[in-house]
């Protein structure tokens, strides 16, 4: 790293702290983790844009890839569902795979053209409606057990973190599929591919209420830390408190929040590890030549596609980790709060600023840019204050510039995108 | 002896700042008369051309047509002075008609292009069968005859053609050939860059051979054609 | 006899009526991203917000002209305040080309950057939407509800179904049929039509014959506040206004603007009526329409609905994704840069 870079990143931090000077700590430290966390989502978009140069817009879905793997690794096993119509429902999924699976089979068989195309469609839409018949029974039997608290299938009961390795391979396993359909078309066509898959995830979350109990959330994960009461409880750690002059209650909030920090940091500085490593190498270098130029790579004999397939793959599973690394810190899984401005288009702003191309600008524009997430919204009230503050109090346009306050957020990620594009494209910490 | 008609004098440059690809080159044609450069590959044919429409910095010489000075005038501005040029590829608008394509090259003009679009139409007949057909879906011959119908909409006094006869068949060249010559003699100043060097230098009134972007033989092209030098080296014997 | 007819009614009231309004509000979208995609080369991520914001300026006009008391009779007031709505969405269009993407032109900067950039733009139109109109449902329609509404229809035919017809699915279709019929008689009849097709057909060429850039895409970006503002007040009348909705058109509108052949105009329309009548087709629930088609035995005891309707957009993607894999450049030849 440069001697800007270490600058940078000690303003960060400056304004991290800053931020639990004069706003709590415990603030403070919702934004540090939030901001691990988005570090990562920043370094598995900047492996696709920064070395490949591919234009991935589904951010958001294979993060809620994540948040359901931390559902189905971390709940416990519902068994009056699964006695209800488990194993159905894993028939009539297997079933539905094995029927795409022979769509797929018969159209790369050389045969006679249209005959082809007939047979697979007959082959898919009777298959349709056989997965559908064999699926909606199972489904209603699980969704009907105590739909108010359960109604799904539940998960393994398995310690959460490994919720976040799974979570990274359910996004990879999605990835495969999108890249293999949208990879080696125009860059355009695989954004609104990325955008369309994002989309039917979120749907899928929202409506397969047997699997993510869709729009009713899955709440209470279990987690990785202890929780507050419990420390509360514990009688060395509330004298520990009293030796720093912290009542019990605070101290274990923010106890609880430094583990996740702890947590999350280790997963940051490996995967950032692995990324600086992976830039530096034979592999790395192949990379950013095929970005620079595809044809002359292509005409070298590299299989573009191919290579393009592999990092794609990593960063979805990249940014699948940090999904579920999110829905643990969340403690719940809740479909409705996907929005891709939040979730896709945040995570591009945070890479652009930071520097695309170069790994420890995409943390740095994790940090940053979910720190202005945060701040954006009470330094608006404020500006807005400032300004209608020669208004009487009961003017119409002063109560709706204060209530329209919040929404300065995405305006403001906008100019300071557009900004950053226009007068230092190479963002904060260029490439080199 | 009165100046030509077209002439561009001296001129030494290159594309941006790259390296200078002219040195010196000197180029005119009198009024109605066809003028050919040939040459080796590389040796800046097409460059020439286009430094003379303006599409490269020239750092030292000047263009002049009917004596006015347009060194310093942009593509477009040449346009408005009576140069047409014709690129030798993507030299149409492949979804629009040849009518639209005519209609396209006299975008400028204001007055009525009708009679204009009747002219070309005479000169090249099968473009006025075709002339609600997308240019797009003609064949290689008619296309490159839509290229030089749209330049011609500007009423032009220069016609600029570059390597019209690539990838066409022998006997559409000799037809394009043929055309041009008719162009010529109704008095508008013909430049060309040709691949085919022998059969464009048969019909040249002036041929130009350039090496490394300056100028190596000069003459009629009969001359040129005579010049055992000339034949050995670039018309292969 | 009455069976079928039933059928059909039923059929054409919860499925072809809709599918239609639907279909010319996504091919009037369609069309300003395949515009922009044919002049600008890029394909603009902001254009949902545009349809937002034009949408939002036509309400607040709206607003206006009914608080000074002046309706439309029948008609939604909102036709009235459309046109002024435009105008202040193609200035906001020219100023926003003026301050940002005219930049990247000049530099010919690649067609991913004018895409990130114009994600930029798309977060800025989305703030400037929320913040002053903010995030609710905004309900604009006034005017009658129906031209014929079920009861009527009922009471007409002696028809067990009734075929209801919403003024603001006549409007919706007769609306977008001029727009589109100006449209095509712009860009085929007028010279600065022309211009702009030779532009989008090959740029140097028509800089070349003296066409000048600047106002080819000053023109292109008026079109497309017509064009965005009309889908999006169309789409608001039928349904209603909300911010959000409006950004997740976007993949609809792409769609069916990539299943046309990006670039095209008249793939756009054709694409955006396939997607919308996919969508209904797919997300409709059969059963009603089937018991009066089928003999009693064979009478479907569900719904027979394909797919649930949240599943809508994976119903676009999945064409999308069909044309993509067997005809990249869509149905009708679109252009690929």
């Amino acid at each position: 790293m440069t001697a800007r870079g270490f600058l940078l990143y000690a303003g960060m931090a400056l304004l991290i702290v800053l931020t639990g000077m004069f706003q709590g700590w415990n603030l403070a430290l919702t934004i540090l983790n939030m901001g691990l966390i988005s570090a990562i989502m920043s370094l598995g978009v900047n492996l696709q844009w920064g070395f490949a140069g591919l234009f991935n817009v589904g951010v958001m879905g294979f993060v809620a890839l994540g948040g359901l793997a931390a559902v189905l690794v971390a709940q416990p096993p519902v068994t009056e569902g699964w006695n209800a119509g488990g194993l159905r429902l894993l028939g009539a999924l297997a079933l539905g795979a094995a029927i795409l699976v022979g769509a797929v089979q018969v159209w790369k068989r050389k045969i006679g053209g249209s005959m082809r195309a007939l047979v697979m469609l007959a082959l898919l839409i009777g298959g349709f409606f056989l997965f559908r018949a064999s699926l909606d029974p199972a489904v209603q039997a699980i969704e009907a057990i105590n739909p108010s608290l359960s109604g799904y299938l539940g998960g393994l009961g398995l310690p959460i973190i490994v919720a976040w390795p799974v979570g990274g391979l359910l996004a990879a396993g999605a990835a495969w599929i999108i890249g293999k359909a949208a990879l080696g078309l125009r860059s355009d066509y695989l954004a609104i591919a990325t955008l369309g898959i994002a989309e039917i995830v979120i749907a899928v979350l929202k409506n397969e209420d047997w699997l993510s109990r869709g729009v009713k959330n899955v709440v209470g994960l279990p987690r990785p830390v202890p929780y507050e009461v419990d420390l509360q409880r514990d009688p060395g750690f509330v004298e520990a408190a009293a030796g720093y002059g912290l009542d019990p209650v605070t101290a274990s909030t923010l106890w609880v929040k430094i583990l996740y920090s702890g947590l999350f940091a280790v997963v940051l500085i490996v995967i950032l590890f692995l990324a600086q490593r992976a830039l530096a190498s034979p592999w790395g270098r192949m990379m950013r030549a095929i970005r620079d130029n595809e044809v002359a790579a292509s005409a070298m004999g590299k299989n573009v596609t191919a290579r393009h397939l592999q990092v794609f793959i990593l960063g979805s599973a990249v940014c699948g980790i940090a999904g579920a690394m999110m829905t643990t810190l969340d403690g719940q899984l809740t479909p409705g709060s996907y929005q891709p401005l939040r979730f896709t288009f945040l995570v591009w702003v945070m890479v652009i600023v930071g520097g695309s191309g170069n790994n420890y600008g995409a943390v740095l524009g994790g940090f940053l840019i979910w720190w202005l997430w945060v701040m954006v919204e009470p330094l608006g009230l404020w500006a807005m204050e400032l300004i209608t503050s020669g208004m009487s109090p009961d003017n119409w346009l002063r109560g709706h510039l204060t209530d329209s306050a919040a929404q300065m957020r995405l305006m403001t990620m906008g100019i300071i995108l557009l900004a950053v594009l226009r007068f230092s494209p190479k963002g904060l910490m260029p490439e080199r | 002896m009165a100046e030509p008609h077209l002439i561009g004098e001296a001129m030494t440059g290159g594309y941006g700042r790259g390296a200078d690809i002219l040195h010196g080159c000197t180029l005119s044609v009198d009024k109605g008369e066809i003028a050919v450069i040939v040459g080796p590959n590389g040796a800046g044919k097409s460059t020439a051309m286009k430094a003379v429409f303006g599409m490269l910095n020239l750092r030292e010489g000047a263009v002049r047509i009917g004596g006015e000075d347009i060194t310093h005038l942009s593509p477009q501005d040449r346009v408005a002075k009576g140069m047409a040029f014709v690129p030798q590829t993507s030299n149409i608008f492949p979804s629009m008609t040849v009518e639209e394509n005519l209609e396209m090259g006299a975008f400028l003009r204001r007055d009525d292009i009708r009679p204009t679009i009747e002219q070309v139409y005479d000169l090249f007949p099968i473009l006025r069968d075709k002339r609600r057909q997308a240019a797009g879906e003609l064949s290689g011959g008619q296309r490159q005859q839509v290229a030089v119908g749209r330049a011609l909409m500007t009423q032009p006094s220069v016609l600029m053609l570059d390597e019209p006869t690539a990838g066409v068949s022998p006997i559409v060249m000799d037809e394009l050939f043929d055309r041009i010559i008719e162009v010529a003699r109704a008095g508008i100043t013909i430049l060309m860059v040709e691949q085919n060097a022998r059969q464009a230098l048969e019909i040249a009134d002036t041929g130009y051979v350039l090496v490394q972007g300056a100028n190596a033989y000069t003459g009629t092209g009969a001359e040129l054609m005579a010049d055992d030098e000339v034949r050995r080296t670039f018309l292969g014997g | 006899m009455t069976d079928i007819l039933n059928a059909i009614v039923a059929l054409s009231n919860f499925v072809l009526v809709p599918g239609a309004a639907y279909g010319a509000q996504l091919a009037l979208g369609a069309l300003g991203v395949t515009l922009i995609y044919g002049i600008l080369r890029f394909s603009n991520f902001a254009h949902g917000d545009t349809m937002a914001f034009g949408t939002m300026a036509t309400i607040l006009v709206t607003w206006g002209l009914q608080s000074i008391g002046i309706s439309f009779g029948f008609l939604p007031t909102a036709l009235i305040a459309l046109p002024i709505g435009i105008a202040i969405t193609g200035l906001l269009l020219l100023g926003t080309d003026r301050a940002i993407y005219r930049f990247y032109r000049k530099q010919k900067a690649a067609p991913v950057v004018l895409v990130i950039v114009s994600i930029g733009v798309m977060f800025v139109m989305n703030g400037l939407v929320r913040f002053i109109i903010g995030v609710g449902d905004v309900n604009f329609a006034d005017g009658a509800r129906f031209v014929i509404n079920a009861r009527e229809f009922k009471e007409m035919t002696g028809l067990d179904e009734g075929l209801a017809i919403r003024t603001t699915t006549l409007i919706t279709l007769v609306t977008a049929a001029i727009a589109v019929a100006l449209l095509f008689w712009f860009l085929n009849k007028t010279r600065t039509g022309k211009s702009m097709r030779a532009f989008s057909d090959n740029e140097d060429l028509a800089l070349l014959s003296g066409i000048n850039p600047e106002r080819v895409v000053a023109v292109t970006w008026l079109i497309v506040a017509a064009l965005a503002t009309t889908a999006g007040v169309l789409y608001g009348l039928d349904k209603s206004f909300k911010a959000f909705t409006y950004f997740q058109l976007l993949l609809p509108i792409f769609a069916a603007a990539i299943v046309g052949g990006l670039g095209n105009p008249l793939g756009a329309i054709a694409g955006g009526f396939v997607i919308a009548f996919s969508e209904v087709l797919i997300t409709y629930a059969w059963k009603k329409v089937l018991v009066y088609a089928m003999p009693e035995s064979l009478e479907p005891s569900g719904l027979v609905q394909l797919l649930s309707t949240d599943y809508k957009f994976a119903v676009s993607f999945a064409i999308l994704i069909i044309v993509l894999l067997f005809k990249p450049t869509g149905l009708f030849k679109g252009q690929s840069v």
